[in-house]
């Protein structure tokens, strides 16, 4: 066993100035020093952190590590277990329960279909934001409105309710609230899914939501299932989509490339998700003595996985800190690993490689219109990275 | 044994879809549950490199290869 492991006592709360795509410099010296490291969770609990990529992976492929939040042991107080449906916080059996209805309207087959409709959705952002610009907030005009209509329209949230839908979201993800108004917001969200749920057990639409009221899942579990395909739909292809524009604005050979070559678009979407790894870490507690990478996890100890990290691991990427649109895609943790690798995977790959191509083909002057140090971040608090807002301009062509 | 050869395990697969987008000619998703569908067992040399690379991904090591063996070993 190595004598001298590691200690990383608390997670960065900031990246390093002028570094807005790198991982923060904690958990790349942490990397440097060996894949695991000592860390001590916020409310005192011992733990680990894993930033190397073999033992990323090797983690949420072994089912003697569990997701159950109940089972967390990370604060002075005990978590409650997840509640019914939302089974990214749960194993099995009660995971695949809820997660197996679900897979048939994800496959790779049922997305490529919403192509036509995401790319309508695309044309009709970016001919507002061409109206109404230059300039325009990337954000609001594209990064944000393509997701959030796709998933409510692929859910069944009728359209007038989106705006204050988004809100809410927008409230429990930015990692920057009260407890106060994290608890508003997650309140006003239940209380409008559960009111949304009953409505489509009343009168089912042509949506998923409606599919899975002919279950034996109840309106609670629904209630669940709903929020996190909501707010996983939402937050994560939005700030991929904004924070992707960002770092191919600031690499304009990378961008070019793009641009002039329509058959680099799968790869470039894959080589964003592994370079900026929105989701960023995600936990899981040992069920029994594990060990990893020369130490003993503990039965009951909770890990932090960097995926970050791990997707900039330098044994496992050739120049991982290179964004680099032609690399050969051989699997990313962007979308975790696991049984719990992200169900709704393949609608994010549709959405991002119409969205990113739409774009840099209309926009060919696009541009950040403030200093690249003043496009304001997400707190690493958040659970998702991103920009809040991405200032960017463009010539108008002339008429 | 002469060929690759693949076999899926349709209890372990958990839908992600991995194979159907890395390796489309090889493997497709259940319209019904989404779980994989073996198309070749037996991948054409074409495939090959799309189907190991697949088995590879696949994140709940639904898919298992047997290479042929090599001669003289």
């Amino acid at each position: 066993m190595s004598e001298s492991v590691h200690t990383v006592t608390a997670l960065p709360t900031a990246r390093q100035p002028g570094c807005p795509f790198d991982p923060p410099a904690e958990l790349i010296d942490a990397r440097r020093h060996g894949p695991i490291s000592r860390y001590t969770h916020p409310g005192g609990k011992p733990g680990w952190l894993i930033t190397g990529y073999d033992l990323v992976r090797s983690v949420l492929a072994d089912s003697r590590f569990s997701s159950r939040r109940d089972l967390m042991n990370v604060a002075d107080f005990e978590l409650p277990p997840a509640p019914p449906g939302e089974f990214l916080l749960m194993d099995e059996p009660q995971h695949g329960r809820y997660r197996k209805p679900l897979v048939g309207k994800f496959t790779v087959r049922r997305m490529r279909l919403l192509t036509e409709r995401i790319e309508q959705i695309t044309t009709d952002c970016l001919d507002a934001m061409e109206k109404t610009g230059p300039p325009a907030d990337l954000v609001t005009a594209f990064a944000k409105p393509i997701p959030t209509i796709v998933i409510c329209e692929l859910l069944g949230v009728p359209y007038q309710d989106r705006g204050s839908f988004q809100e809410q979201i927008d409230t429990f993800m930015g990692g920057e609230t009260s407890d106060e108004e994290l608890m508003a917001a997650y309140t006003a969200t239940q209380e409008y899914l559960a009111e949304l749920v009953s409505a489509k057990r009343a009168n089912p639409t042509d949506d998923v939501l409606s599919e899975l009221t002919d279950s034996d899942l109840t309106d609670e579990e629904l209630k669940g299932i709903s929020l996190i395909l909501l707010a996983a739909g939402f937050d994560t292809t939005a700030n991929m989509l904004a924070l992707g524009t960002f770092a191919l604005l600031r690499n304009p050979g990378q961008l070019a490339a793009l641009r002039a070559d329509p058959a680099l678009t799968d790869g470039a979407v894959e080589e964003l998700l592994r370079y900026l790894s929105v989701a960023k870490t995600f936990m899981r507690t040992a069920l029994e003595d594990v060990e990893l990478g020369g130490q003993t996890i503990k039965a009951g100890t909770t890990v932090v996985l960097s995926y970050h990290t791990a997707n900039r691991d330098p044994e496992r990427f050739a120049d991982p800190d290179v964004l680099d649109l032609r690399r050969q895609y051989d699997g990313h943790l962007a979308f975790s690993h696991g049984i719990h690798q992200c169900l709704g995977q393949q609608l994010a790959r549709v959405e991002m490689r119409v969205a990113f191509r739409a774009l840099v083909d209309r926009f060919p002057t696009l541009r950040l219109a403030v200093p690249a140090e003043e496009v304001v971040l997400r707190p690493e608090t958040a659970d998702i990275y991103g920009v809040k807002s991405l200032p960017v301009t463009w010539d108008r062509e002339a008429s | 044994m002469t060929t690759t050869r693949l076999r899926v395990d349709r209890e372990r697969c958990i839908g992600a879809g991995m194979c159907a987008l890395t390796a489309p000619e090889v493997f497709d998703q259940d319209p019904d549950d989404g779980r994989v569908l073996l198309l070749h067992t037996e991948p054409p040399a074409t495939h090959r490199t799309a189907a190991r690379m697949a088995a590879g991904v696949c994140p709940s090591r639904a898919i298992s290869l047997q290479e042929p063996e090599t001669s003289g070993s």
